[in-house]
């Protein structure tokens, strides 16, 4: 009897004290922390050990891929054919150099000069040409800020008051500039022509295409000409003026009126900015014509160069670059070469570290079974 | 035992509470009034709101404070300016916010402008944010519990219903009478002017204030004509003066004028204060001195601590480097555009073509500065915080720190310094109730020279299962009892070495039994059965005198018992309470039985033979000779029996021991005793187990029950409180059955052996006497040797005229204000001497559960434990042997000297067999014996000294351990600085009382343990855990994760800072350092605080280096093995090494791929942004030890966050973000694979060297 009271007795306790110590039993609030893996930091966790195992394995694999990726990007960019040529006029014997030591900004009779060169192989497909730069810090800061996205964008307002990171390209006189800016401002104007010397001694203008080479949403959506659709530049951008080391407004930049104003598309290529001071920009496409002859054939060429665009104050160089692009874009050997050696690296290393297994693991194994 | 008398004694200095008779330390009492005039600039006048003085009430009290408090920081309308200015106003943050703002205010200057204004300011507003969001819940949380306290209701005088009316504390102003009664919370700070006690005391509980249970006594102003039954608000005409509001808890100088009248000193322990409780007094009505923010208790309202951690100080030189590092490509910069300008200086994209070189190259520097503002980890702050909370929430949520008895948690009081207990490498731990658990069981004691081992009772304090439930029922016990006997007197004489089986039958039948014993106190004990027969004999003794069973009684033996419960109920401060009536005192009670006489003559009989008179000189030596030899002396002693008709007193005292049994249960129910230290409840309630029951107490009387006899009014003389020179206690009073005036002491063994020393009367007497002794001393050093705290009883008649010299001494001696204490000193040495020597006690204090396996544990980590305890000599090793610290083969190295020069001479004797035994040990492998050092107080002393610092320092550090026995507070806190400062370790010291609570402070970690010594040590503390035990999850696990992943975390942000930062400075390369940056600046800003801010946060609060179970079974993890080496100058400069490569294979991967091509400004820096995110994010991977759902689920989330963002905002911003135009770049660059191609190399190629 006695005993089997005191089990009772018992059991009420281990049960009460389990709840809570206190009075209330269950109905109080314990305190006691809710037993869930969050909270008790048992969460299954899966950790990243580095063993031979895995690291051995990762790195054939790695070479594995890399080398192939490699090996293919370095076919493809040397398929593309690039072509280069200089047309600053440093030197004396280059033609244009007369055109680069009488330069100035407002001269009135452009200074042409026209550089013949040899392309060793035809071109098939679209040819880009390009005009590159040297030395020319288009990513300085002042530089870029010196724009104004909403004049350009077609704002009538900033039309009229340019914003004021145009300074000190926002006003000319008491009239606004419009596109205002340093980048506007110092546009590159040479204009090139290219000329196939045909073997047969004839000249041929080979034609090229300026519309396509900005970006679709640059001329469509970011740049677009104050006023509505259609109607008279000359009259949207009247009050304003030209950039100051502008020959001709920029209303006048193209007889095509879809490509003329804020949407020029040699406008909105240069208002890109270039990341590095070497840089090359679209500046035309040579389209393919036909499946038959190649694009450029080879033979020789003369680019005919309208010199307006001074780059002997900063050391730069102005260069006129054909190229036909991939799917990687242009000629760039290098992602090719460092994917191969990146992914010969990493077998290599996977073959040291194999043989230094093979070697010293099994020691080791062995070492620690003995233990 | 001394540090709950310390704590005592701490307590009277700070609230200067006296026992009865009220003598108040003078240094805090009246001020002279020289002293008086001398601040009389800065004193308050006090009138009554309603009293005769209105106009001059009005004017003097016009600018106190009324009681309503307002904590809260803001209102609604002073928000935003307040909280703005307290954020730059907040230390912690200072550093951080200024310089947001710098940069801010420095990107607002046209000229060196970075990115756009508002684009600058998100980090600052971001931090702001965050920190008024959090600034506001605190402060809603504090106004809520504001208008709680405002509202509550107190009764005030008003003088328009000439009556007490109830009022809103908000609404209590100087000069009230507010009448509480017992139990209320006192609404401002009172001067006691009425208590319904006739004595004017009220009681009060200060545990709101300083967390003491104990009840403290205050006075009524000592003027006679304040006192008494008719106080009435109306018939108040004085003027109160006193000082103005200041926080010193302790001190309360004024005086009250009566009109006309002389003044009368006003002191402290008149001064009843705001958030106390009063207690055990039905009425008590004061006046309001002090209001609201203006009381004692709201002034020493102090902010939540903040320490600040070691990382954090490292972390601080580490952000030094860091600007430095910041200086230097800034200045890089500079130069570098400088030198640019001044070759560009007219080419046709330099726009301010007439800048000179040298002030673009300053321009530039501070626009890098803007530029690269993420280098300085300023965020890391919040970060840290951040994850620091996230700690402290797991650690507040481990299941493992959760205390079932007491339901508490573990508390989080710092919440700083988590990772500092990953570092830790000394541990001061206190002794009783830290090691062991600080619930004094009375184990066993030795009366007469007898020892009743109680061999129950230890084996329930043996057990891991305290005892719950407060009951002691009699039936049952005895009934358990007769059970249990058998067993018991096997054990008792078989179980001296406790063989197991034994002590399991006897643990499982005394679990069965803890329904019936349960007492969550534990402060149940079982009483010995030999010696609850002798008791038992008492009360048969003298009514069935016939009885055969007294016989075996020596009735000297039985007096001696009896004194010793008597002193053992009555020799305390222990204040008693019913929970029904709660502490109020237990109305008298009257009604002796009627044996009650016959006892009593019994008593005078035996104290007549025993002690004093020379009449009978004779006697005692059959006396005895009878003593021994059994059956002769209960016939000698009873030949008289007093008694008449005995069958009917037989009838009559069964009927009555029943239904003193029936309300000895009842009545048990209701006592409560609150005692100020365990020990003394302890030696109450084993008292009461004898059913020798403290009923209640009063000023004058106790009321007691005797066994047998029933309650008794025990007339109280006086009360000599303990204090730690005297190291024990007395009290006086009329014996209630010899009415005698008696002296029962209780005290240190020490003092009371020497006291008890000499003893007058016959030579029989004497030899019984020494054997007592012998046998007392014996038992004492074997409950020592137990580690039981050992007392001893002992009593002292007084004759009348004896006494009355005395008291006029006394008397003296309270009533003299110079050199009060010497006197009183004195006075009660001179009592208590010639003392009797009853018996001694032993407390066990069991160590808590698994103590030497956590000692074990952290002393594999690394951490050398040291136990700082008041307690003895040989009680302290005793422990340290029991949690073993002390191992068999260690050496114990003992100092105690008593002069400077000896100690000098012993450190440096101990520091040269140290080191022979290390040189021999360098010889010879395989010695292994470790080194205790074992030091008392007094040696300590003189080791702290300035000249014996050095020598005690590199003789403790060769130890494995250190035990300071014998130690003041002040000594503790002193040792824990010497260490921490000299040597230059990260400390911890554990502690539970109000004794360890300064070396909780000075230690870099302290941990309070919630246990029965109050809430100080929990209140100064860091942490608060409820075990001893928990020390070891929560250094080795929770320590260890701490610290790892706050080290982690921190190198990793620094990292991640340092790697992002460098891809904007190597682009300043090629872009003649302008200070132009490649990325979109909502991107470069956003990318810090929201892209890559989250994963560090999940990094600092979830990685877990090594599972929990495997830092718990291998501690030697914790220490050297690797904690300590994570966050040092090295790793960081490998960090930022390994920074600095990533980024820049991350800039010059894409720069080569895309270099000469037509790439755009941003189409350039796409790559790069995309590549470093992928490294940074794969790099936490890398780096953490474990990944769980969360870590994926958050990178996941960073990742998609990014892409999402940069999209959208790149298909629908068409001319937001001005210089940064982002429109269509990034939807662009995506649909090109060279933008994977080159992603997918730089990331890996950055992070090859991590494999």
């Amino acid at each position: 009897m006695a005993s089997s009271y005191k089990d009772e007795d018992g059991h009420i306790t281990v049960s009460g004290s389990g709840a809570a110590a206190g009075a209330g039993g269950g109905s109080l609030r314990s305190k006691k922390p809710e037993n869930t893996a969050f909270k008790q930091q048992r969460l299954p966790a899966w950790q990243p050990i580095l063993t031979a195992g895995t690291v051995l394995p990762a790195f054939f694999i790695i070479g594995l891929m890399f080398i192939p990726i490699g090996i293919g990007l370095y076919v493809t960019s040397n398929n593309i054919k690039e072509f280069e040529i200089d047309y600053t006029g440093v030197e004396m014997s280059s033609p244009c150099f007369t055109c680069a030591q009488n330069f100035s900004w407002n001269g009135t009779k452009p200074c042409t000069c026209s550089v013949p060169f040899h392309l060793d192989q035809p071109y098939e497909s679209n040819v880009f040409m390009y005009y590159g730069l040297s030395n020319f810090y288009q990513n300085h800061r002042r530089y870029v800020k010196s724009r104004d996205d909403s004049q350009l964008n077609g704002n009538e307002e900033s039309l009229r008051k340019p914003s004021k990171e145009c300074e000190p390209y926002a006003k000319h006189g008491n009239k606004p500039i419009a596109p205002c800016g340093a980048i506007a401002n110092s546009m590159f104007n040479d204009s090139l022509e290219l000329i196939y010397n045909d073997p047969n001694g004839t000249k041929v203008q080979i034609p090229l295409t300026a519309t396509g080479i900005a970006w679709w949403t640059d001329k469509h959506v970011k740049f677009r000409n104050p006023g509505a659709e259609n109607t008279n530049l000359t009259v949207v951008f009247q009050g304003t003026t030209q950039p100051v080391n502008w020959r001709r407004p920029v209303f006048q930049l193209d007889s095509d009126p879809d490509n003329n104003g804020f949407i020029n598309e040699d406008f909105i290529v240069w208002m890109r900015t270039a990341a590095l001071p070497t840089f090359r920009k679209l500046y035309r496409i040579i389209q393919r014509r036909s499946n038959v002859h190649p694009t450029l054939p080879r033979g020789n060429y003369t680019l005919e160069v309208v010199y307006n665009y001074p780059v002997r104050s900063f050391e730069g160089r102005k260069r006129m670059i054909l190229s036909t692009i991939s799917w990687m874009g242009g000629k760039n050997p290098f992602l090719g070469i460092a994917y191969i050696s990146v992914g010969s690296v990493c077998f290599l290393l996977g073959v040291v570290l194999l043989i230094i297994h093979h070697k010293y693991g099994n020691r080791n194994n062995a070492a620690e079974i003995s233990h | 035992m001394e540090r709950f008398h310390w704590v005592r004694h701490r307590c009277r200095q700070l609230l200067s509470v006296d026992s009865e008779r009220g003598w108040y330390s003078p240094p805090d009492g009246f001020p002279s009034k020289s002293s008086l005039q001398r601040v009389s600039g800065k004193r308050r006048t006090v009138l009554a709101r309603h009293g005769p003085h209105q106009q001059e009430y009005e004017a003097v009290s016009r600018k106190y404070k009324g009681n309503g408090i307002r904590t809260t920081k803001y209102s609604l309308l002073t928000f935003i300016p307040m909280n703005l200015f307290q954020q730059f106003h907040r230390s912690l943050h200072r550093f951080a916010n200024v310089y947001f703002i710098f940069l801010a205010t420095l990107n607002f200057i046209p000229i060196v402008e970075a990115f756009q204004p508002e684009v600058s300011l998100i980090p600052i507003l971001l931090v702001l944010l965050v920190t008024a969001v959090k600034d506001i819940f605190e402060d809603h949380r504090r106004f809520k519990s504001d208008r709680l306290i405002n509202n509550l209701l107190c009764q005030v005088y008003c003088s328009k219903q000439k009556s007490y009316v109830d009022r809103c504390w908000s609404d209590v102003r100087v000069g009230d009478f507010v009448r509480l009664s017992c139990n209320e919370i006192i609404p401002a700070d009172l001067l006691l002017l009425y208590s319904s006690d006739p004595r004017g005391v009220c009681y009060i509980e200060t545990a709101n204030l300083d967390g003491e249970t104990n009840l403290k006594q205050r006075q009524v102003v000592s003027d006679s004509s304040l006192q008494g039954s008719d106080f009435t608000p109306e018939s108040f005409h004085s003027r109160i003066e006193c000082e103005n509001p200041n926080n010193d808890l302790n001190r309360f100088k004024g005086y009250i004028e009566h009109s006309g009248e002389a003044r009368v000193g006003l002191h402290s322990s008149n001064l009843l204060l705001r958030s106390c409780t009063i207690r055990n007094t039905e009425t008590v009505v004061g006046i309001v001195v002090y209001a609201g923010h203006e009381t004692k208790a709201m002034m020493n309202n102090s902010g939540p601590r903040y320490k600040r951690s070691q990382l954090e100080k490292r972390l601080n030189t580490d952000v030094l480097w860091c600007v430095a590092l910041l200086i230097v490509m800034c200045l890089t910069a500079a130069v570098g555009h400088g030198l640019w300008v001044k070759n560009y200086r007219h080419s046709v994209f330099q726009v301010d073509g007439e800048i000179s070189p040298a002030l673009a190259g300053f321009y530039v520097f501070w626009t890098m500065i803007i530029v690269l503002q993420v280098l300085i980890p300023i965020s890391l702050y919040v970060s840290i915080e951040i994850v620091k909370l996230g700690q402290i929430y797991f650690i507040h949520n481990d299941l493992d720190f959760y205390n079932e008895q007491l339901d508490s948690r573990i508390q989080c009081r710092a919440l700083n310094i988590t990772e500092d207990l990953g570092q830790i490498q000394y541990l001061f731990s206190d002794k009783t109730g830290t090691l062991t658990e600080n619930k004094m069981v009375f184990r066993r004691c030795s009366i007469y020279g007898v020892e009743y081992p109680h061999v129950e009772n230890g084996v329930i304090s043996g057990m891991s299962l305290p005892p719950v439930g407060e009951r002691l029922l009699l039936g049952k016990s005895m009934s358990c009892r007769s059970l249990s006997c058998n067993r018991s007197s096997v054990s008792l004489h078989t179980l001296t070495a406790e063989s197991p089986e034994e002590e399991d039958q006897l643990s499982n039948h005394a679990a069965a039994r803890t329904g019936a014993f349960c007492s969550r106190m534990a402060k149940d004990v079982v009483p010995d059965p030999e010696l609850v027969r002798k008791l038992n004999s008492l009360c048969s003794s003298t009514l069935r005198l016939r009885d055969s069973s007294t016989e075996s009684l020596s009735t000297l033996e039985l007096t001696y018992i009896t004194d010793f419960f008597l002193a053992l109920a009555i020799c305390n401060s222990v204040v008693v309470s019913s929970p029904s009536q709660p502490r109020h005192v237990v109305p008298e009670a009257q009604a002796p039985l009627k044996s009650l006489e016959e006892i009593k003559l019994m008593f005078q009989r035996l104290n007549f033979y025993s002690f004093s008179t020379p009449q009978i000189k004779g006697s005692p030596r059959s006396f005895t000779s009878k003593l021994f030899t059994r059956g002769k002396t209960g016939s000698f002693n009873f030949n008289t029996p007093p008694s008449n008709s005995i069958d009917g007193s037989d009838l009559a005292l069964d009927t009555s021991q029943e239904t003193y049994v029936q309300s000895d249960e009842d009545s048990d129910d209701e006592l409560l005793y609150e005692a100020e230290s365990p020990d003394e409840a302890a030696l109450v309630h084993a008292a009461r187990a004898y059913h020798c029951t403290l009923r209640g107490r009063s000023a004058k009387s106790l009321l007691v029950d005797l066994p047998g006899i029933g309650s008794l009014v025990v007339q109280l003389l006086h009360i000599l409180p303990f204090d730690s020179n005297r190291k024990r206690m007395s009290v006086v009073v009329r014996h209630p059955l010899t009415g005698q005036v008696v002296v029962y002491t209780k005290g240190a063994d020490s003092v009371i052996m020497d006291l008890a020393e000499k003893r007058r009367g016959s030579e029989q007497a004497q030899e019984i006497y020494k054997h007592i002794r012998q046998q007392t001393q014996k038992h004492l050093d074997m409950y020592a040797r137990e580690g039981l705290r050992t007392l001893c009883i002992a009593k002292k008649i007084l004759e009348e005229d004896e006494y009355e010299v005395w008291l006029k001494r006394q008397l003296l001696a309270e009533s003299s204000i110079e050199n009060q204490e010497e006197l009183m000193l004195d006075s009660a040495e001179r009592l208590e001497n010639d003392l009797t020597l009853l018996g001694c006690t032993g407390i066990v204090d069991r160590l808590q559960e698994d103590v030497p396996e956590t000692i074990e544990a952290l002393q594999e980590a690394g951490i050398k434990v040291w136990v700082l305890t008041g307690d003895k000599q040989e009680t302290a090793v005793n422990i340290a042997n029991a949690c073993k610290l002390l191992l068999s083969n260690d050496r114990l190295l003992t100092a105690n000297c008593g002069s400077k020069d000896a100690c000098a001479a012993l450190l440096e004797e101990l520091l040269i067999e140290v080191r022979r035994e290390e040189d021999g040990e360098e010889s010879s492998l395989h010695s292994t014996s470790n080194f205790i050092l074992v030091i008392d107080g007094r040696t300590l002393e003189w080791a702290l000294q300035d000249e014996l610092k050095a020598s005690f320092l590199e003789l403790s550090c060769k130890c494995k351990a250190v035990i300071c026995c014998r130690s003041t507070p002040l000594q503790k806190s002193q040792v824990v600085q010497l260490i921490r400062d000299k040597i230059g370790v990260m400390t911890l010291a554990v502690g539970d009382g109000a004794n360890d609570v300064s070396m909780i402070q000075v230690a870099d970690v302290g941990i309070g343990i919630s246990g029965q010594e109050g809430m100080q040590a929990v209140m100064s503390s860091d942490f608060a855990i409820s075990r001893f035990k928990h020390l070891k999850k929560l250094l080795l696990v929770h320590g260890h994760w701490c610290y790892h992943r706050l080290a982690n975390m921190i190198l990793y942000f620094i990292y991640k800072n340092v790697m992002y930062v460098n891809l904007l400075f190597w682009y300043q390369f090629f872009c003649g350092f302008s200070g132009s940056v490649m990325i979109n600046s909502w991107v470069l800003i956003l990318f810090n605080l929201v892209f890559t801010s989250v994963p560090p946060l999940i990094y600092g609060i979830l990685d877990r280096d090594m599972p929990a179970d495997t830092l718990m079974k291998l501690p030697e993890l914790y220490g050297a093995g690797g904690t300590t080496k994570i966050y040092i100058p090295a790793t960081f400069w490998i960090t930022i090494l390994d920074a600095f490569y990533q980024s820049v294979v991350c800039f010059f991967v894409p720069y080569f791929a895309l270099a000469g091509s037509d790439v755009g400004i941003l189409s350039f820096g796409s790559p790069i942004n995309t590549s470093a995110l992928f490294i940074i994010l794969l790099h936490q991977v890398i780096e953490s030890n474990t990944l769980t759902w969360i870590h994926m689920l958050v990178l996941l989330l960073s990742t998609i966050l990014y892409f999402g963002f940069v999209l959208i905002y790149s298909a629908f911003c068409v001319v937001c973000s001005h210089p940064t135009n982002l429109f269509r770049v990034e939807t662009v660059q995506m649909s090109q694979p060279l933008f994977y191609i080159i992603c997918a190399l730089t990331t890996f190629i950055a992070l090859l060297p991590r494999y």
